[in-house]
């Protein structure tokens, strides 16, 4: 028991000696200059609680986006003309450009290969979120 | 100021839709733990009559005949959904006190005259940002706002109630029966009806002294919320837990001493995790165990515990203390259904005074062992890294033969868009 007390002091003293050293130096120039490192998150997410990450299959907005590609989707983004949105069209994710003209809206790809889907009454579609940034492997 | 209670629409369910769009316009039902029973039901589900809490064998040709959607717990996906809802509504208020997994107090602060718009727009908002509907409750204290949430719920299009103001009146508190107010349980509500109490408009006009002697104190303090007098404390974060369960049923029943060693050492584990995210260290170990009291067949039940020399979190200390316990309760000859850890006399980790056996123990390469075990497990799944005591295979692992896809939470899984 006696030993253990010993140790116990013995663990705090080393912390006021310590605070003492750093108290009465200068402080250090450097200081202000402390950087933190990059964080993909802080650069790539602008709402951490509306982003999610989806992965692309097919070729329908290439060259732009290719098949693997991850995109980062923001929901809390609302999408203009031009855009790049996450669909959901009869219950399947689709990644496409939301094109506005003359009152109507369609969703079209880029790639000339594939039609572009007039957004009428009677075509299930809900617009999921906008893209804003495809992250590609590339090696 | 208000109280705005904002809970999530039927949360298991409406999270398994939000990144499968084929299940929009079907019903979708999920299981609980072992998929024995219906925990979730969408709006869909419910229509079809299925009910809460139902054995899912029994709805197996219901859901054949309706094409039911079905699901195991996702708990990682829920947990991660919840964060993002709460997340959310920490846009739209200054304060935000997390009740439940999909439940949220906040407190704010906008004229009575602007509060349907306010309390839309965080509907909106919730639903825009992360795809789960939601219901909003406004009033002038916390019972008032979960009341006036149950009225949104059941009595609303718009799915929005703000109870105060005109709104705040005989015709409508004269419906509501009493079993539906926050903290009157089904005892209260049933000797409340034996005096002639039966609606919350009755309620508010009782008698004070009458309600302090068949309801003690906090039963008034119920009544005083109902007349708009807030008495229920704002709580920033729930207080540390001051016990910590992990247990599950087995999916098919265990026999073998290895194997409930195997399920002790793991829900230990999971204990310890939790624990250490708390920052706290326990001090006792219990270990229980039980056969399947549904069955007929021999029966048994125990527990134990083991109080840990100094207090830890230290995952083997725990499995160890765990492994103890189970050894001095353990019957062979009995099918067990159920083993549990509790982790009890929870301390602050920092208030722990360093002595010469944690210096022994190389107090600081535990602590930055563990470290690591729950920075791995977090970056790639509760499991990536585990003790081989817990079991490589896990043959009693419980049954969750309907998982959905972990969406938000492992690259593998997140959803794919053509």
């Amino acid at each position: 028991m006696a030993v253990q007390v010993i140790a116990y002091q013995l663990l705090s003293l080393q912390a006021p000696l310590y605070l003492m050293a750093i108290k009465a130096g200068f402080p250090s120039p450097a200081d202000d200059y402390v950087e933190k490192t990059l964080d993909l998150h802080e650069h790539l997410i602008r709402h951490p609680a509306a982003t999610f990450f989806v992965r692309v299959s097919g070729d329908s907005m290439a060259p732009l986006i290719a098949h693997g590609d991850i995109l980062v989707v923001d929901r809390a983004l609302t999408p203009h003309s031009g855009s790049i949105v996450i669909a959901a069209v009869n219950g399947e994710l689709t990644v496409k450009r939301l094109v506005e003209q003359n009152g109507s809206s369609m969703l079209v790809a880029d790639n000339d290969a594939y039609q572009p889907i007039a957004l009428t009454p009677q075509v299930d579609c809900t617009l999921w979120g906008v893209v804003v940034h495809i992250i590609r492997t590339v090696v | 100021m208000w109280y705005a209670l904002v809970d999530c629409n039927n949360f298991y369910a409406s999270c398994e839709k939000v990144c499968n769009p084929a299940l929009a316009k079907r019903p979708v039902v999920v299981l609980s733990n072992n998929d024995g029973n219906v925990i979730a039901r969408c709006a869909l589900a419910k229509a079809l009559g299925i009910a809460m809490g139902a054995p899912f064998h029994q709805c197996k040709e219901i859901i054949a005949r309706h094409n039911v959607a079905v699901f195991s717990s996702n708990y990682a996906l829920y947990g991660d959904m919840s964060r993002r809802v709460m997340e959310t509504l920490a846009t739209c208020a200054p304060y935000v006190e997390v009740y439940s997994i999909d439940e949220a107090f906040l407190l704010c602060d906008v004229p009575l005259a602007e509060a349907t718009d306010y309390a839309l727009q965080v509907k909106r908002r919730v639903m825009q940002w992360t795809g789960i509907p939601v219901s909003v409750g406004m009033g002038a204290t916390k019972t008032l706002a979960k009341l006036a949430n149950h009225i949104a719920k059941k009595r609303t299009q718009s799915g929005v109630f703000i109870l105060a103001g005109d709104s705040y009146c005989q015709s409508l508190l004269e419906t509501i029966d009493i079993a539906e107010v926050w903290g009157i349980g089904s005892r209260y509500a049933r000797m409340l009806r034996q005096y002639g109490i039966c609606n919350v408009w009755q309620l508010i006009h009782a008698d004070d002294s009458f309600i302090k002697k068949t309801m003690t104190l906090i039963g008034l303090r119920t009544v005083y919320e109902l007349r708009g007098i807030p008495c229920i404390q704002w709580e920033d974060a729930p207080p540390p837990k001051k016990a910590i369960v992990s247990s599950r049923s087995f999916g098919s029943p265990v026999t073998e001493h290895r194997h409930l060693e195997e399920a002790a050492a793991h829900y230990s584990a999971i204990a310890a995790s939790k624990l250490r995210r708390q920052q706290g260290a326990a001090g006792a170990v219990t270990v229980f165990v039980s056969t399947n009291p549904f069955k007929d067949e021999p029966q048994y039940s125990s527990s134990a515990t083991v109080v840990l020399n100094m207090h830890s979190a230290y995952t083997p200390d725990i499995i160890a203390a765990a492994h103890t316990a189970l050894w001095s309760i353990y019957r062979q000859g009995y099918r067990y259904k159920k083993v549990g850890i509790m982790l009890t006399d929870i301390v602050p980790s920092q208030e722990l005074s360093p002595t010469l056996f944690t210096c022994m123990n190389n107090y600081e390469k535990r602590y930055r062992l563990m470290q690591a075990l729950d920075s791995v497990n977090r970056q790639h799944g509760r499991g990536a890294v585990y003790f081989a005591s817990e079991g490589a295979v896990k043959p009693w692992a419980m049954r969750r033969r309907y998982l959905s896809p972990r969406y938000t939470t492992h690259w593998d899984e997140i959803p794919v868009v053509t």
